[in-house]
């Protein structure tokens, strides 16, 4: 029931070998390459704190068949900046506007984030709520959270 | 087998699946890989459909509208199917969340066949027609042929799912849904409804209510008679009042862990009237 495949995350394409066939994106990711930005929490699709982008498209990793996606374009929150140093506007806004507690649900935010203001550089609150209508944070801070994305979506419109 | 299979065309998907009929199908992965994260299934082979561009296709015509299994609620929502089939973009909507929706499938709410699907009920309205296909040729069902139970379809071995066709109709549509938040809910009782102008009839369909999609047969044809058809279906609230009422007597709701059986033929009731008085309103149907 094993098999061997080849995944393309974040510009990079990674070997993944001995994978039993019901292995998920997101255990593939977190387990056999190592990137735990994605985080792991329903494994039900009710949460997004596993979302990731597969052909450009925001999905929830853990209801990906992970070897069903050989060839596409995978990008996790790690592909979305350079790493602490060089935070993307959507991360700095989400840390100068307090929008991080605990922090479990973030990368998920980040990552939906991103996918909304690709889409809509200047969205109303009610289309922030409906676009992250399926990201739960239990500590609850989604006021802080809505004001990041308007000062995410603001600086990226005055910066092209 | 043991393996995964991604074929690239409908005539790769049949044969992969005659040669192995107990390959497990994967379409959006939003109902499959719940339970297989659940460790409730342990597929052997899977079958992969998202390249398979004959079920990724929909094509609308003055009367009808064909839509492929593997066409994703977003798609359903997003493009000129949301103008043919209103109440189905509605129920699109609904449908979890962006991410959710942007791998849901049509063709995975007809296999997993839950009387919660929301697409359901609408399909039920608009006349569906299932359209199956094996090696061994095609089958055309109407959804209560198709849909035999609660998550039971007639499939057989090798047969999959390949499109739906649903009537375009003249008039108003409405998909209408109960749960207990506006996102991400599995719903409590649902309605379908559709005031044809040209054949001057109603369609009512309800999810969640009952084993099966079941429609407000005697409610429909009680509604007819008391609509101002030649005033852009003009109704009296109160008959729309009445029959919400009469709609809620025709499904059989049960207890479970979403809602009680009680409060499920209520909201029936309310979502059918709500319903009714949306389509029928002349200023809608562009009777001033
Ligand atoms: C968080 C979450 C929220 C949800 N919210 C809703 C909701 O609000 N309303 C709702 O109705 N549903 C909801 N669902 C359920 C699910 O998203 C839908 O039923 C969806 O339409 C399933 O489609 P899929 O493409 O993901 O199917 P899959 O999971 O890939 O498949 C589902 C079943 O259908 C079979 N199948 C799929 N395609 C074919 C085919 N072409 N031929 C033969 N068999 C096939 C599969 O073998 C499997 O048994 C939700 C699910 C999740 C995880």
């Amino acid at each position: 029931m094993s098999n061997t495949y080849s995944l393309r995350v974040n510009g990079t394409d990674c070997e993944v070998t001995d994978s039993d066939i019901t292995e998920s994106l997101l255990f593939v990711l977190r387990e056999r390459l190592g990137l735990t930005g994605t985080k792991n929490a329903c494994t039900e699709g009710e949460c997004s704190s596993c979302a990731v982008l597969v052909d450009g498209m925001l999905t929830c990793s853990c209801l990906v068949l992970a070897a069903a996606v050989e060839g596409q374009e995978i990008t996790t929150v790690e592909g979305l900046s350079n790493g602490p140093e060089d935070l993307s506007v959507v991360q700095q806004a989400f840390v100068d506007n307090g929008a991080v507690q605990c922090g479990f649900c973030t990368p998920g935010l980040i990552v939906a984030v991103h996918d909304l203001l690709e889409a809509d550089p200047a969205p109303t609150d009610t289309d922030v709520r409906e676009a992250l209508s399926g990201n739960l944070c239990r500590c609850t801070g989604y006021g802080r959270i809505l004001a990041a994305v308007h000062a995410a979506a603001e600086q990226m419109r005055s910066t092209p | 087998m043991n393996r995964v299979v991604l074929p690239l065309s409908l005539q790769e998907a049949l044969s992969t699946l005659t040669a192995d009929p107990d390959a497990t199908v994967l379409a959006g992965g939003t109902d499959l890989m719940v339970e297989i994260n659940r460790g409730m299934r342990r597929p052997t082979s899977v079958l992969a459909l998202a390249k398979v561009p004959e079920l990724r296709r929909w094509e609308i015509t003055p009367n009808r509208i064909h839509i492929g299994a593997g066409v994703t609620y977003t798609e359903i929502m997003t493009t000129e199917i949301a103008q043919a089939a209103p109440a189905l973009a509605q129920a699109a909507r609904t449908v979890g969340s962006p991410p959710i929706r942007n791998a849901g499938t049509l063709g995975g709410n007809l296999g997993t066949a839950s009387p919660a699907g929301d697409t359901l009920p609408v399909l039920a309205t608009l006349n569906a027609t299932i359209l199956l296909q094996s090696a061994n040729g095609q089958r055309q069902l109407q959804l209560d042929e198709f849909m035999v139970g609660v998550k039971r379809t007639c499939l057989e071995p090798g047969e999959l799912i390949i499109a739906t066709e649903l009537d375009r109709t003249n008039g108003g549509q409405e998909y209408l849904k109960i749960g207990p938040r506006n996102a991400m809910v599995i719903s409590m009782a649902g309605v379908a409804l559709v005031a044809d102008l040209d054949t001057r009839s109603v369609r009512c369909a309800m999810g969640s209510v009952d084993a099966g999609i079941p429609r407000a047969l005697k409610a429909e044809a009680w509604a007819a008679e008391r609509i101002d058809w030649d005033n852009g279906a003009a109704i009296d609230p109160a008959v729309a009042q009445e029959f919400g009422q009469r709609v809620s007597t025709e499904c059989s709701p049960i207890d479970d862990h979403r809602s009680t059986a009680a409060y499920r033929r209520h909201a029936i009731g309310v979502l059918a009237a709500r319903a009714l008085n949306r389509v029928c309103s002349p200023k809608r149907n562009g009777h001033v």
